[in-house]
C-alpha cells in the first residue's frame, strides 16, 4: 500500500487540533465564569462564591496547563507538515498567529499567576481584576486564531504576487467576511460547553449530597445563563450558515447533501451520500424545509454540488453527518434548558432525579458539538486550505514521505492518548472531591513550592483512586 | 519589488536573535535542571530541585513559541525551509517537552504514577536538549534546497556532526542547570551540582573544540571568514575569551561563590552564540538565503512590530519581576510531604 503524506498530514493536523481545541473550549468558558464568580464575591461579599470560584480555579489550572502544552505543538505543524502553506500565506497570516502567541504569553506572564496563586498575596479587587484580565486574554487569544482561520475560509484584503499572498488592508484581513459570525458562534459554543460541564458537575454533587448549597447556587446561575446562551447560539448558527451560503456555497451544499440546484429544496434528515455517483441513497426528507431555512422562503433556489466542477467539491458524508450531530446536540440542549424552566416554575429544579440524570448525560455534549462543528467547517472547505485559492494538496511539505508522517502521527497518537486521559482523570478527581462547603474547615495553607504557594490543587492520596 | 529604502529587517533580526538567545538560556537552564534531576539520590532533594524551577519554567518555554512565530512572521522562507528539514528533531523535541511539561502538573496530583512522571521529567528534559543540539548541528551544516523548498530527505539531519552537537548541548544545558542549582540550593545538593557542573564543563569544552575545528574544515566560506586577514585579528578575542571564561567557570565551581558558575555559563553560551552568528552572517538559511531574501513584506513586519514593541517590554519586565519574587535559596523547611 502506498502511504500518502498528504492524507496522513491532514489526519495528523486534525488529530492534534481536535484535542487542543477541547482545552480552550473549557478554559475560555471557565475563565469568564470564574471572573463572574469573583465579581459576585467581590461585590456581595458572600463566601459561597469564593468557595465555588476556588473550586473551578483548580480545574481551570489543569485544563490550562494541558492547553498550553498541546498548543505549543500547533504552530510547529505549519512548518513541519505545511511548509508550502507557510511560504505562501505567511505574509498575511503569520502576524495573526504571532499575536495569538504574544497575547497568550502576556496573559500567562502577567495575570494567570495572580489568579492561581495570589489569593492571599493581593487585595480582593486585584484578584478580581486578574480574573477579568485572564478572561479577556482567553477571548483575545480566540479572536486572533479565529481571525486567521476565517481568513482562510473567506480571504480578503490581500493581493497575489508570484503565487504568494501579500497584505493590502489589515482591517479587511482581520475582519474578513466570515470572521464576525465564526467568532461569535465559537465563543458562545465555548461558553455553552462550559455551562453544561458546570451543570453536570452540580448534578453529580447533588446526587452525592442533595443539600449541597454550593451545587445549588452554581446550577441555578448556570441554567439562567444557558437560558440566554442556547437560543442565542441557534440564532447565531443560522446567521453563520447564511453567511457561509453566500461565500462558500459548495460547503453548504455538502452540509445538506444537495447535488442538484433546485427550488423548494427539501431538508434531508438522513441519507447515505455517495461522492462517486453524486447521489444519495436511503433518503428521509422533509419537503421544502431546506429552502425555508437557507433562503427563508419555501421555494427559494439553492445551488447543488453538481454546479461545481468535480475537483472543487468537498467530500459530502462527513460534513453532512457532522452538521447533523452538532444541530442535534443544539436541539437537545434547548430541550434541557426548556425543561429547566418548567421545573424551576414548579419549584422542583433540584429534586427531579430524571433531570439530574439528563444533566449528567449532557455534560460532555458541548465538546462533541464543538468537534462536530469544526469538522463541518474544515472538511466542508476542502479541497482548499485558502478557499478558492490554495489547494490543500499544494500546501503540504514537499519533502515528506508517507513513512515520515506515519511515524510522527503514531507518536502523537500514543502521546495524546496518555496525556489527555491522565489530565481528565486528574480533573475528575478534583470534581469528586467537590468544593468546600461552609461547615468544612478551610484547607490548611496550600503547600509551598519553590517559594510560592504551589498547588492550587492538592488532591488527597487515595490508594488506587477508588473510581 | 518591495521598497528597500526603509527596512524592518535589522529590527526583526535583532528581536529574533534576542528571542532565541533568551530561549536557549532560560529553557536551557531549566532543561539542564531536569537532566540533573535524574542524578539526585533521594525524593527530598528531587522535590527541591524541581521546586527551584517550578514557578518559572512555563514562562521560559513560551519563548520557544514566540521564537517560532517570530521566525514565521518575519522570515517565513526560513521557517518554510528549516522546519520541515528538521522534521524528526522537531517532533522528538515537542514530544519530549510535552512529557516534561505535564510532569510538573501531574507528579503531585497523580501520585499513583509518580515514577512515570518522574521519568518523563528527566528523560524528557534530556531528549529535548539533545534534539535541540541536533537541530543546531544540521542547521550549521545547511540543507538541500531547490528554489524555495527543502528537497532533501527527512533523515538528512542525521550526521555525526549533528549527533555531536546534540551531545554537546546536553552538556551545555547541564552546565547551565548546575550553575542554577549552585545559585538556588545549599548543602549536599549544591555540592553535587558543583561536581556535575565540572563534568558538564569538560563535555561542553570538548564539544565546542571539535565544532570549532570541524566547521572551518568542512566549509571553505566559514574558514575564510575566521582565518582571513584582518578578520582573524578582530575575531580572535572570541575563542580566547571563551577559553578564559571556561577557566573562570571551572574555578568558580570549586569555590565558595554562588552566582559565579551561572553567570560564567551564561557568558560561555553568549560567546558560542556569537561565534555561530559570525560564521553564518548574513544568512538565515545557511549558505542559501540571507536575512533580507527570507524576510516577509514590510507591511507584515510593520503590522506585527506595533504590538510587539508594546507587549514585549511588558513581558520582559514582568518575567524579570517574577524572578525577583522567587529569588534566594529554595529550602526544605518550606517544602512539602
Ligand atoms: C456547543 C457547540 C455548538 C452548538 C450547540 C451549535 N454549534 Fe454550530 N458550530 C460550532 C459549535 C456549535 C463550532 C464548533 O463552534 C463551529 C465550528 C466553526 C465555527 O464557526 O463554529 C460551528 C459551525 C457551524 C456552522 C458552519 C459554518 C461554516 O463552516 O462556515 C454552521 C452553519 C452552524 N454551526 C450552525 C449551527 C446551528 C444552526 C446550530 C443550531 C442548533 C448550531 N450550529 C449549534
Ligand atoms: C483556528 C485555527 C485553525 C487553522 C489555522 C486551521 C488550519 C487547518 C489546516 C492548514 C488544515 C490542513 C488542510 C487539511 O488537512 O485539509 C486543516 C485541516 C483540518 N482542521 Fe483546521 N484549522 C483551525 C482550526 C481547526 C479546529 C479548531 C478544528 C477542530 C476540530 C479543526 C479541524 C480540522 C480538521 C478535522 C481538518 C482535516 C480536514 C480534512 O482532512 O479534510 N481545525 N485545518
Ligand atoms: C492552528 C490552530 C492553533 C494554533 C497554532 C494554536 C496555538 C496555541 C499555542 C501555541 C498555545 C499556547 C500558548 C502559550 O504558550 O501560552 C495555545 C493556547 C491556547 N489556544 Fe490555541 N492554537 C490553535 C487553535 C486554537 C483555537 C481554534 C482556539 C480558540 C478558538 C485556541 C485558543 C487558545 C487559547 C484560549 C489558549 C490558551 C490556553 C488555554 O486556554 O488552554 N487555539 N494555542
Amino acid at each position: 500500500m502506498e502511504l500518502d503524506p498528504l492524507f496522513l498530514s491532514r489526519l495528523q493536523f486534525a488529530w492534534l487540533i481536535a484535542w487542543h481545541i477541547l482545552m480552550p473550549a473549557l478554559t475560555v468558558g471557565l475563565a469568564s465564569f470564574i471572573a463572574l464568580l469573583e465579581g459576585l464575591y467581590f461585590f456581595t461579599g458572600k463566601e459561597i462564591y469564593f468557595r465555588i470560584s476556588t473550586f473551578w480555579i483548580k480545574i481551570f489550572s489543569v485544563a490550562f496547563g494541558i492547553g498550553v502544552v498541546s498548543g505549543i505543538i500547533m504552530p510547529f505543524q505549519f512548518g513541519t507538515n505545511w511548509s508550502r502553506y507557510s511560504d505562501v500565506t505567511a505574509n498575511v497570516l503569520a502576524p495573526l498567529f504571532a499575536y495569538e502567541g504574544l497575547t497568550a504569553f502576556f496573559l500567562e506572564a502577567a495575570f494567570l499567576g495572580v489568579l492561581l496563586f495570589g489569593r492571599k498575596l493581593v487585595p480582593g479587587w486585584a484578584h478580581f481584576f486578574a480574573a477579568l484580565m485572564v478572561a479577556f486574554g482567553t477571548l483575545l487569544s480566540s479572536f486572533w486564531i479565529l481571525a486567521a482561520n476565517s481568513w482562510m475560509q473567506t480571504p480578503a484584503g490581500y493581493q497575489v504576487i508570484d503565487g504568494r499572498f501579500f497584505p493590502t488592508n489589515w482591517f479587511e484581513i482581520v475582519f474578513n467576511p466570515s470572521f464576525p459570525y465564526r467568532f461569535a458562534h465559537t465563543v458562545v459554543a465555548f461558553y455553552i460547553t462550559t455551562g453544561f460541564v458546570v451543570v453536570a458537575v452540580d448534578a453529580y454533587l447533588m446526587r452525592k449530597r442533595a443539600s449541597s448549597a454550593e451545587a445549588r447556587t452554581m446550577m441555578s446561575i448556570t441554567l439562567w445563563l444557558l437560558t440566554i446562551l442556547v437560543p442565542l447560539q441557534i440564532l447565531l448558527g443560522d446567521l453563520h450558515g447564511l453567511n457561509t451560503l453566500e461565500h462558500q456555497p459548495a460547503k453548504v451544499a455538502a452540509m445538506e447533501a444537495n447535488w442538484e440546484t433546485t427550488s423548494g429544496m427539501p431538508l434531508i434528515l438522513f441519507t447515505v451520500p455517495d461522492d462517486a455517483t453524486a447521489s444519495n441513497r436511503f433518503t428521509v426528507e422533509v419537503p421544502k424545509l431546506g429552502s425555508l431555512i437557507l433562503t427563508h422562503s419555501l421555494d427559494g433556489t439553492v445551488k447543488g454540488l453538481k454546479d461545481f466542477p468535480a475537483d472543487q467539491r468537498p467530500p459530502v458524508a462527513l460534513p453532512f453527518y457532522a452538521f447533523r450531530v452538532m444541530v442535534g446536540i443544539g436541539l437537545l440542549m434547548l430541550a434541557l434548558v426548556v425543561s429547566s424552566w418548567w421545573l424551576r416554575w414548579r419549584g422542583r429544579l433540584f429534586d427531579s432525579p430524571t433531570f439530574l440524570r439528563a444533566c449528567l448525560f449532557m455534560g460532555p455534549m458541548g465538546f462533541l458539538a464543538v468537534l462536530a462543528g469544526w469538522t463541518t467547517t474544515e472538511v466542508g472547505r476542502q479541497p482548499w486550505v485558502v478557499y478558492g485559492l490554495l489547494r490543500t494538496a499544494d500546501a503540504v511539505s514537499p519533502s515528506l514521505t508517507g513513512q515520515d508522517v506515519l511515524i510522527s502521527l503514531l507518536l502523537y497518537m500514543v502521546t495524546y492518548l496518555i496525556i489527555f486521559p491522565a489530565g481528565a482523570w486528574v480533573m475528575l478527581r478534583i470534581i469528586r472531591k467537590g468544593p468546600r462547603s461552609a461547615d468544612e474547615e478551610p484547607e490548611e495553607d496550600p503547600l509551598i513550592e519553590g517559594g510560592r504557594p504551589s498547588q492550587p490543587v492538592t488532591v488527597e492520596f487515595t490508594p488506587h483512586g477508588g473510581a | 519589488m518591495m521598497d528597500t529604502v526603509f527596512s524592518f529587517v535589522p529590527i526583526w533580526a535583532a528581536i529574533l536573535a534576542a528571542g532565541i538567545f533568551f530561549y536557549v538560556l532560560l529553557d536551557g537552564f531549566d532543561l539542564g535542571v531536569g537532566i540533573l534531576y535524574g542524578f539526585e539520590p533521594d525524593v527530598q532533594s528531587r522535590n527541591l530541585v524541581m521546586n527551584s524551577i517550578a514557578p518559572i519554567w512555563d514562562g521560559n518555554e513560551t519563548w520557544l513559541v514566540l521564537g517560532g512565530l517570530a521566525l514565521l512572521a518575519a522570515f517565513p522562507l526560513a521557517f518554510a525551509i528549516v522546519v520541515p528539514a528538521l522534521y524528526f528533531p522537531v517532533l522528538v523535541m515537542l514530544l519530549a517537552l510535552v512529557f516534561r511539561g505535564v510532569a510538573f502538573e501531574f507528579r503531585f496530583r497523580d501520585v499513583e504514577h509518580k515514577t512515570f512522571w518522574d521519568h518523563g521529567f528527566c528523560y524528557g528534559s534530556a531528549v529535548a536538549a539533545f534534539a535541540q543540539g541536533v537541530m543546531l548541528g544540521s542547521y550549521i551544516q545547511g540543507f538541500n534546497i531547490q528554489g524555495r523548498e527543502f528537497v532533501g530527505s527527512s533523515f538528512d539531519f542525521l550526521t555525526p556532526f549533528s549527533l555531536l552537537t546534540g551531545l554537546a548541548l546536553v552538556f551545555g544545558y547541564s552546565l547551565l542547570g548546575a550553575g542554577w542549582l549552585v545559585l538556588k540550593t545549599e548543602g549536599d545538593i549544591q555540592e553535587r551540582a558543583r561536581r556535575h557542573g565540572r563534568i558538564s564543563l569538560i563535555g561542553v569544552l570538548v564539544g565546542i573544540g571539535i565544532v570549532s575545528l570541524w566547521t572551518p574544515l568542512v566549509s571553505a566560506p566559514i574558514a575564510q571568514r575566521w582565518f582571513s586577514w584582518p578578520n582573524i585579528l578582530v575575531l580572535a578575542p572570541i575563542p580566547l575569551l571563551t577559553l578564559l571564561t571556561a577557566f573562570l567557570v571551572w574555578r568558580a565551581l570549586g569555590r565558595d561563590t554562588h552566582a559565579g558558575p551561572f553567570i560564567g555559563a551564561v557568558v560561555l553560551f553568549a560567546l558560542s552564540y556569537l561565534g555561530i552568528a559570525v560564521s553564518l552572517w548574513p544568512y538565515i538559511v545557511p549558505h542559501s538565503f540571507t536575512l533580507w531574501e527570507a524576510a516577509s513584506s514590510n507591511s507584515t513586519q510593520a503590522f506585527l512590530l506595533v504590538g510587539t514593541l508594546f507587549l514585549l517590554p511588558v513581558i520582559l519586565v514582568y518575567s524579570g519581576w517574577s524572578y525577583w519574587v522567587f529569588r534566594g535559596k529554595v529550602r526544605h523547611d518550606i517544602g512539602y510531604h
